[in-house]
């Protein structure tokens, strides 16, 4: 059976994983985005804390996928929840990172004249470094996005949804006529994701991106 | 006795009292014990060495740095423990780099103080464009604009305007013409003199430049190491009467040419040449020329704007009119321009005078190296003069006080 046969016959149902798979991305790259934003906002002014946090979510990025999918079944069982957990780990090294350079790389001159008009502390933070911090900081939600689109395919082994479920259906029927296209065809899938994924950020920069610093 | 100038000034706008930081981990206090009084409507320049703590007295005046010790006192009121924000909003600030926000256009970067002090947004509209129009930007073209968009010398003007948002009755500058080449610098000088005499803020200026100071202070703050104040003063006085060699130094050779800057035409008394109109005949020139020990007269139109210069001997050519002879009437200069102006013109002038006229260009008279020479003794002679009666008063003071 050709790859194309299969998309033809098994197409809709192709179609509802991409879906189930888009999903869990976005959800997981949320979850990460609001956790890493956060973790750099409160960390990139002091260097202890600033290094643990870089460190652990590190740390993170190194354990393999099977193995923190496979940890996560002891205290969180199988289906969507420990996936999106495993998920919301990997994405935030990138999305910490990005954003304690981005803050970091902040002219301090911009600074200094926003808090010598009487900004104070929180409001120079949403109305100044945030916003000029926000191209790094947005690099890094895309990075994220990126590698958690590939990992999640891993979370069919706790049972998650996703593209992932047709390659480990694939693999499991070595030999058999479908099986090649099956995984191909669910591989194609996760690569057209991620993109679309990558279109939609470049978009989303450009358009959350002051015109005053756009390059 | 050298602050002695600060004293008897306007009220006192700012006063800092024993102000003074040490910076953690640092032996030497970066700012000892400073008293000073700013007066209202003044500019104040701070002016000293690289490090010797001007930026950090200017950070402390709005608190961006706690002081260890000390008190800062506006408009009557300690502010030495009010909530910072509340006060910085109060203090128009302009730092060395500008620090406009980039991601802001010039308008919401002027409009930031007015915003956070709850304005609505048209009296911000307006007030913006006010502003632009006050620092020499045309509303119309630049509001709209990033920083990015703007050239260096646009750039602090925006600055400037900001700084004055909310006005302010207070601003710090801090090296505000620091980075931009010297034409541009000297244009951006004189439209904030310009400007200041309407607005009349308070106004402490930092510069490492004796010749900014100059002309920019109506009084002179010479620091040395730890913001000690060396000499506080008029800029006539730092330049006449140094308190001490340090001051000497720092002012430099060519105080007295430097002086010159701060005199005016229109202080100093002209000298009178003849002058004839452009149809006069011949002999009444040569009358003119005779009843007067000047060798040469000066030929007016009938707006009485100079023309010619003409000598006894260029009178030969009867057949050629008065607007043609002689040599043509330069080096003109109008009462407001200083006397250093004068000199540069009389340099290069024939008979080693400048014609002063008025806005009209209508003659007035003219002043000479005599004059200029006679204008340096008078300053000299003031400054000390000055020096002795405050040196009388000192002793007055002490023997009153035995
Ligand atoms: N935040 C700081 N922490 C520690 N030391 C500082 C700090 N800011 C300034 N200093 C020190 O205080 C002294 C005075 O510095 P300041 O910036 O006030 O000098 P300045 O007179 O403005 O010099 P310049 O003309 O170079 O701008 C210097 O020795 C400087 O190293
Ligand atoms: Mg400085």
């Amino acid at each position: 059976m050709s790859l194309f046969d299969y998309l033809n016959a098994q197409g809709d149902r192709l179609l509802g994983l991409a879906i189930e798979h888009a999903q869990i991305v976005i959800v997981s790259v949320s979850i990460s985005t609001v956790i890493g934003v956060l973790l750099g906002v409160l960390t990139y002014r002091t260097n202890g804390p600033r290094y643990v946090a870089l460190g652990v979510t590190g740390i993170f990025l190194t354990i393999p996928s099977f193995a923190l999918f496979g940890l996560l079944i002891g205290p969180l069982g199988l289906g969507a929840t420990p996936a999106i957990v495993a998920l919301v780990m990997y994405g935030l090294l990138p999305i910490v990172r990005n954003t304690i350079v981005g803050l970091r790389s902040v002219d301090p001159a911009v600074v200094e004249s926003a808090q010598g008009m009487g900004m104070g502390r929180y409001r120079r933070l949403l109305r100044i470094e945030l916003p000029l911090a926000w191209p790094v900081i947005v690099t890094g939600i895309r990075v994220a996005a990126v590698i958690i689109v590939g990992i999640a395919a891993i979370a069919a082994v706790v049972n998650g949804p996703g593209l992932g479920k047709d390659i480990f259906r694939a693999l499991a029927r070595v030999g058999t006529p479908t099986a090649i296209p099956q995984a191909l065809s669910a591989v194609l899938g996760i690569i057209i994701i991620a993109i679309l994924i990558d279109l939609a950020f470049m978009v989303v920069a450009r358009l959350t991106t002051s015109r005053g610093i756009r390059t | 006795m050298t602050t002695s100038a600060a004293t008897n000034g306007g009220e006192s706008m700012i006063s800092l009292q024993q102000l003074t930081k040490v910076f953690p981990g640092q032996a030497k206090p970066a700012v000892e014990g400073l008293d000073m009084e700013i007066p209202a409507g003044e500019i104040v320049v701070l002016v000293g060495p690289s490090g010797c703590g001007k930026t950090t007295t200017m950070r402390l005046i709005n608190r961006l740095i706690e002081p260890t010790s000390g008190r800062i006192i506006l408009e009557g009121e300690d502010v030495t423990k009010v909530n910072p924000d509340k006060l910085r909003r109060r203090i128009g600030y302009v730092i060395q780099q500008i620090g406009l926000f980039p991601h802001q256009t010039i308008s919401d970067n002027i409009a930031t103080v007015p915003r956070m002090l709850g304005w609505d947004e048209k009296r911000i509209k307006a007030r913006v464009d006010e502003l632009l129009a006050i620092v020499g930007l045309d509303p119309e073209a630049y509001r709209g604009r990033y920083p990015k968009q703007l050239s260096g010398g646009q750039r602090q003007r925006a600055g400037v305007a900001r700084a004055l948002s909310a006005d302010p009755p207070v601003m710090l500058m801090d090296e505000p013409f620091g980075a931009i080449d010297p034409i541009t610098r000297d244009r951006l000088q004189n439209e904030f003199l310009r400007v200041q005499q309407t607005i009349r803020k308070t106004i402490i200026f930092v510069t490492h430049d004796i010749d900014e100071a100059i002309k920019m202070g109506d009084r002179i703050a010479i620091l040395r190491e730890g913001s000690q104040i060396a000499q506080y003063d008029t800029p006539e006085r730092i330049l006449s009467a140094p308190a001490d060699d340090f001051v000497a130094d720092f002012v430099g050779a060519g105080a007295s040419l430097k002086r010159l800057n701060l005199s005016l035409v229109r202080d100093v008394e002209m000298v009178q040449w003849p002058t004839v109109g452009i149809h006069d005949s011949r002999a009444a020139v040569l009358a003119a020329l005779r009843a007067s020990d000047k060798g040469a007269a000066l030929v007016l139109d009938d707006q009485r704007r100079p023309v010619r210069w003409v000598s006894a001997r260029d009178l030969g050519r009867e057949d050629m009119p008065l607007s043609d002879v002689g040599l043509p009437a330069e080096a003109i200069v109008q009462p407001n321009a200083t006397l250093a102006d004068a000199l540069n013109e009389m340099l290069q002038s024939r008979y080693g005078c400048a014609i002063v006229v008025d806005h009209t260009g209508a003659h007035l008279g003219t002043v000479d190296f005599a004059t200029v020479s006679a204008a340096i003794q008078e300053m000299r002679r003031d400054a000390r003069d000055r020096s002795r009666a405050e040196a009388d008063q000192l002793h007055v003071a002490d023997a009153a006080g035995a």
